[in-house]
């Protein structure tokens, strides 16, 4: 079986500018062999699904520190419903209660990674997806 | 002992004294990944003319302090970055920290408020009050500093692109409260370059951004003469992973920019320049920060007097504020964030700073709880009046080691400057991505170091043990906050008189079109309870917005 390069597209939705973790994991993907598409900042959930949809990815990476993850990650959850495009993962990071990871991940949500998760971790975790496809 | 003899020497003990045990495996090397070495001593610091170099608290370079006496006259302000929720619920977190002893205010606003969007636009949705208080309008303002007397305390707003309106807002709760605009004083963060460099809360494009800032800086320098009306900031770059040094470059070479622009706009350096003031990072790494703001008075005096010809002795002062380091807490177990807050508060007491906010346990899982705010401001209070450090001006003045890391900061942030130059200077160096980049590779880096074990971070790499739990209070913000306040905007727009704020943001919109200061045009429309996404809208359609290409 030939393995296909895992593509990971990599957002921050929402006003926030805090974009340092967002970069250091898609470069850290990027290292580990995966295609990472940056899309950067102050993406809306219209803007990530489309994004997603259009570059064929299998992985959508969300950060988010301001305190917006019960409002964005449910509602890109529902539009990749809605564009059946569910079959592409959805993971995040960021600032996020552990009672809100618990919600989210019962919503439909992959994974979300805490502050100081090593991207090893993360790299690890997506690869694993793969395996599972 | 002569400098070429302890050169001599220390080359003996290298050999004869120091390998008796051997050394630890963990690299020496300090946050910013730049090599120390085993022993410091007089030929380290040689170059070093005490008159020229290090002179004396108060006195030309300064790099002992800005103040003659330091901390034996005044202590440095205690001011606690605070902002959640409401306006109503952030004015009660200011009455108690005021209470407990805090000597200044400093006001965290919402995403949206950064951005200049108001709490009813579908952009701000799941994001009001959620870290930060939002504010959309002065009535808002006028509910955050109720019972607080604008004469008497000083206030810090950290906010940039949209800083000119906030500035108005606050301006205009002062003439309501009956104090007067001579009277008033504090500081706007009004740094928009770091924004594009590393914070990245822009909206309109840098050249219109600068026209905004030198109109802020005339206008105060007549009508608000005690208020800061720039506070050139490292800290966020900091945060973004950028090295002791590249702070402490990038941060001045901004600076350079803004005094660039106001000579630009016609204005002496005298007139703006003593106005200007700073902020800096504390970050773990304890003596290079304390030589970072040492190096960093010496270089802008330098600079002021050499480059730019100041000649008020004001204009060269480097004055700054200090916030310990958000990036380096930690989520695993939280209470240790304690101990590295007071090791960086005592760093930047140490470095002479001139305002200090301790940042709180609990920051990197949420905004501060009440008990965390506290503990974060006693931890000042035990450096300002336990630990004895507050007794002499510059106490590791001297010290070979500091006096070296000093002239080595202040080496590479002249090699920086260099760098910048030949990109074409720092609005270039933004559009070719040059920070941007610069910063993103020392982040990477870092992180690199932690996963391989190499940089240790207690808690997280080591010393963590299996199945930890995290039980601190933690702030939660009530979602309703956000249908509270869409509400409370809407009445403000409801019992206003629509015919004055179109007239005021008509007015507003032909002074963007010219040249004249938009000062007056904002306070008119902030007067006539026009909101900040209504100003913000006015002066996008004249200025256009700032797009930035992603890199990583």
């Amino acid at each position: 079986m030939s393995e296909k390069t895992v593509r990971v597209l990599v957002a921050k939705p929402g006003l926030d500018g805090h974009d340092r973790g967002a970069k250091v994991v898609a470069r850290a993907l990027r290292d580990a062999g995966m295609e990472v598409i940056y899309l950067g900042l102050h993406q809306t959930p219209e803007q990530v699904v489309q994004a997603a949809v259009d570059e064929d990815v299998d992985v959508i990476g969300l950060s988010i520190l301001s305190g917006a993850h019960m409002t964005v990650f449910p509602r890109v959850l529902e539009m990749l419903r809605e564009r059946g495009a569910s079959d592409i993962k959805l993971v995040g990071g960021g600032i996020i209660p552990e009672e809100d990871i618990e919600r989210l991940e019962g919503m439909g949500v992959a994974r979300l990674f805490t502050p100081g998760t090593p991207t090893a971790e993360i790299v690890d975790y997506i690869r694993g997806l793969r395996w599972r496809c | 002992m002569e400098p070429e003899d302890f050169d001599r020497e220390r080359e003996r003990w290298l050999k004869e004294t120091y390998p008796a045990s051997p050394e630890r495996s963990d690299p020496f090397v300090t946050v910013s990944s730049e090599e120390v070495g085993p022993l410091y001593g007089p030929s380290d610091s040689s170059a070093l003319d005490y008159e020229d170099d290090l002179g004396f608290p108060g006195e030309y370079p300064y790099t002992r302090g800005v103040r003659g006496n330091m901390y034996r006259g005044r202590l440095w302000t205690m001011r606690q970055f605070a902002g959640f929720g409401t306006a109503r619920e952030t004015n009660e977190r200011y009455h108690f920290l005021l209470e407990r002893g805090q000597t200044g205010l400093s006001v965290a606003f919402d995403m949206p408020t950064i951005m200049g969007v108001d709490s009813d636009d579908p952009r701000a949705e799941g994001e009001v009050g959620r870290c930060g208080v939002a504010i959309d309008s002065v009535v808002d303002m006028q509910t955050l500093f109720d019972g607080i007397p604008l004469e008497r305390i000083t206030t810090s707003m950290t906010t940039n692109a949209p800083a000119s309106i906030l500035l108005s807002f606050y301006l205009v709760t002062g003439e309501r409260q009956g104090v007067s605009l001579g009277d008033m004083g504090g500081t706007i963060q009004n740094d928009i370059l770091k924004e594009y460099i590393a914070q990245k809360s822009w909206i309109f494009p840098p050249r219109p951004s600068l026209r905004i800032i030198t109109d802020v800086m005339r206008f105060c320098a007549s009508e608000v003469p005690r208020w800061n009306t720039i506070s050139i900031s490292g800290y966020h770059i900091r945060e973004a992973g950028s090295t002791a040094a590249q702070e402490l470059a990038f941060t001045l070479a901004d600076g350079m920019a803004y005094v660039e622009a106001g000579i630009e706009a016609g204005m002496d350096v005298d007139d703006f320049a003593p106005r200007l003031s700073f902020f800096f990072n504390s970050h773990i790494d304890f003596f290079e920060e304390v030589a970072k703001y040492r190096a960093a008075r010496r270089i802008w005096a330098r600079v002021m007097k050499e480059k730019f010809g100041a000649k008020k002795e004001e204009s060269l002062l480097l004055r700054f504020h200090t916030q310990t380091a958000g990036c380096s807490l930690t989520a695993p177990q939280p209470e240790n964030n304690i101990v590295r807050t007071a090791f960086e508060g005592l760093a930047a007491v140490l470095g002479g700073t001139q305002s200090l906010h301790t940042n709180s346990m609990d920051e990197v899982l949420a905004l501060p709880s009440e008990k965390a705010a506290e503990i974060a401001l006693r931890t000042q209070q035990v450096i300002a009046y336990e630990t004895g450090v507050a007794n002499t001006a510059d106490p590791l003045g001297g010290s070979y080691f500091v006096e070296y890391l000093t002239d080595r900061l202040e080496r590479q942030a002249l090699e920086y400057f260099a760098e910048i130059e030949a990109e074409g200077g720092v609005l270039q160096a933004i559009d070719r991505g040059y920070f941007q980049r610069r910063i993103a590779d020392a982040a990477y880096r870092y992180q690199m170091e932690i996963e391989k074990g190499e940089r240790v971070i207690v808690g997280v790499n080591r010393f963590a043990h299996e199945g930890e739990s995290i039980d601190i209070e933690l702030l939660k913000i009530d979602p309703l906050v956000e249908r509270e306040q869409v509400e409370s905007l809407r009445k403000v727009r409801s019992e206003r008189d629509q015919g004055k704020v179109d007239e005021a943001l008509t007015g507003l919109k032909g002074r963007a079109e010219g040249t004249d200061n938009l000062m007056p045009a904002i306070l008119d429309s902030v007067r006539a309870h026009a909101t900040l996404g209504e100003i913000v809208g006015v002066m996008k359609g004249v200025f256009g917005e700032y797009r930035e290409k992603p890199i990583y």
